[in-house]
């Protein structure tokens, strides 16, 4: 940084306060997206794993290596087919959701207790109404533990995603290198930061209102 | 279905269930073999054995959580087998040891579960669940929008039976039902589930591995041994004439006093004694069973108890009454 210059310029906040606001929007647009579509993907796959258990660890193995791919080598492989690319950046940002949706998903069904199911099965639910009357909803507290983390996961990459020019708080920080100028470096770090605190706040208020039953005595 | 109103209810009856030569086999194991059983409408027939005997298995098999091997199952003469698995249990009563309430479920929801299932209309639902509650002695408007974790272990088995019986089913299956409570509130839960079944009057599958619980609920006791059952009698005919030695050592080597339970002082020829000379002596009531009277008479100088009926005078039952009494069941 230049010297004498103060860490943080003020008055350029104030000044591009309106482009805050908007890469705050990108980012958790990005976010939300590859959340959303995470969850579905990862729903699919895990059904299909207890439908057919032979099929869950090579799912999972999948998974598992797709979030071991450091993320800058996932875009640049990608961007050649893609380009740059919303979609570029989403399969990226699928791919790291996937291993903790699938797992926390898996777990949820299976703590379910056996005699929770065995009493549905017994009273006449059909398999499919036991899915989604009762182990779906019994599973939704260790499934929002995983969209949880999944999101911070996310958030936090979303910084990354800058580099192929989907915007997002990651344009500050490359803004801040480029420009050798530490105010929007700390703008854009701190606000990932902000974002990822607020987001899991809120996911957690969503939960305790989807899961009323957790919170009796 | 028939509206159900608590009048309606005593005149309601059971359905007969038949089991004929059922067998269910696991690879080589043998867990059911060749059992065959005739359960008559609105009676409470208790299956019992130890461990791995196949009373379970066989319990799952009349609602086909478990589908036999080969055998029929027939429930008021209709094959169970031929019938879609899913529609079966719905007009089944089913309650377990561990209860299996949906913890995501209110209490209300839960006994709504079957009539829901059966698309009965929400105000027929809602008045039936009422009903449910009271009958368990639970407060509707106090217990229906409580979860399962608020309710002590006693009372969520309560909610079991409610829920078992909520779209009135003519049959009932229980498995172990009051195995996890303590030994008072299994008490007492016993007491209530004979009292309902007498209002009731459908027809019960039970199964526990407590041969006390087995004499006191069933009208009639089967005893399994490696899948096959080796006797099937009225808990009383159990206790007076095993049908053999394996029998006789699991209904207890105190079976003689256990079958002093199922008799009453009322039941009995009493002494016309003058009961003048009898201060001290217990007093009994026709209703009180041989074994409560045999133990009041034990604690007493008198030895003897003084029969009560009211205030009426009815004679005093001696020692060797009882006595008497046991020796006539083993003897036939």
């Amino acid at each position: 940084m230049t010297p004498g210059e103060p860490l943080i310029r003020w008055d350029w906040i104030g000044s591009h306060i309106g482009e805050i606001a908007f890469r705050v929007g990108e980012h958790l647009e990005l976010t939300v997206i590859a959340i959303v579509v995470g969850l579905v993907i990862a729903g699919g796959l895990t059904f299909v794993g207890l439908r057919v258990p032979r099929l869950y660890p090579p799912i999972s193995w999948f998974s598992g290596t797709l979030y071991t791919i450091p993320s800058l080598a996932l875009f640049s492989v990608l961007v050649p087919y893609t380009g740059l690319t919303l979609l570029t950046a989403e399969i990226g940002l699928v791919s790291y959701t996937l291993l903790i949706l699938i797992r926390n998903i898996a777990a949820g069904i299976h703590s379910v207790p056996v005699e929770v199911r065995d009493a549905a099965r017994g009273m006449g639910y059909t398999p499919r109404q036991i899915l989604v009357r009762i182990e779906l909803p019994l599973a939704l507290g260790v499934i929002f533990a995983g969209i949880r983390v999944a999101t911070i996961t996310t958030i936090g990459l979303v910084t990354v995603t800058a580099l192929i020019g989907q915007g997002g708080l990651g344009y500050f920080i490359l803004l801040g290198i480029q420009l050798f100028f530490s105010t929007p470096l700390i703008i854009g770090a701190l606000g990932s930061v902000a974002l990822a605190v607020v987001a899991d706040g809120a996911l957690v208020l969503i939960q305790r209102t989807l899961t009323p039953w957790t919170r009796v005595r | 279905m028939p509206r159900c109103h608590a009048g309606a209810m005593a005149e309601r009856r059971g359905a007969t269930v038949e089991l004929r030569e059922v067998t269910r086999r696991y690879g080589d194991t043998v867990a059911v073999d060749h059992l065959s059983l005739t359960i008559p409408a609105g009676r409470i027939c208790v299956l019992i054995g130890p461990s791995g005997c196949g009373k379970t298995t066989s319990l799952r098999m009349v609602n086909r959580l478990i589908e036999p091997t080969s055998g029929e199952i027939l429930i008021d003469g209709q094959n169970i087998l031929k019938e879609d698995p899913t529609q079966l249990r719905r007009r089944i009563g089913y309650v377990i040891q561990q209860v299996g309430l949906f913890p995501h479920q209110t209490i209300g929801e839960n006994v709504a579960t079957v009539p829901k299932l059966l698309g009965w209309p929400e105000q027929r639902i809602r008045a039936r669940v009422d009903e449910l509650l009271s009958l368990i002695g639970f407060d509707p408007a106090r217990m229906r929008d409580r979860y399962p974790s608020q309710l002590s272990g006693g009372e969520r088995q309560r909610v079991g039976v409610a829920r078992a019986l909520a779209a009135e089913p003519p049959l009932m299956l229980m498995d172990e039902p009051f195995g996890a409570v303590d030994p008072i509130v299994r008490e007492r839960l016993q007491n209530e589930f004979l009292q309902l079944h007498n209002t009731l009057a459908i027809t019960v599958i039970f199964v526990t591995h407590d041969i006390d619980e087995a004499i006191k609920l069933g009208d009639r006791v089967a005893i399994m041994r490696s899948g096959k059952l080796v006797q099937y009698a009225p808990p009383g005919e159990l206790l007076a004439r095993p049908a053999d030695d394996f029998v006789a050592q699991f209904v207890g080597s105190d079976r003689g006093l256990k079958r002093l339970s199922l008799l009453t002082v009322g039941g009995v020829e009493l002494d016309p004694a003058d009961p003048s000379r009898l201060d001290g002596a217990p007093v009994l009531k026709p209703s009180t069973t041989l074994r409560d009277a045999l133990a009041a008479m034990l604690s007493s100088e008198a030895q003897v108890g003084v029969v009560k009926d009211g205030d009426r005078y009815l004679g005093v039952l001696t020692l060797s009454t009882i006595g008497k009494m046991l020796r006539s069941g083993t003897d036939g």
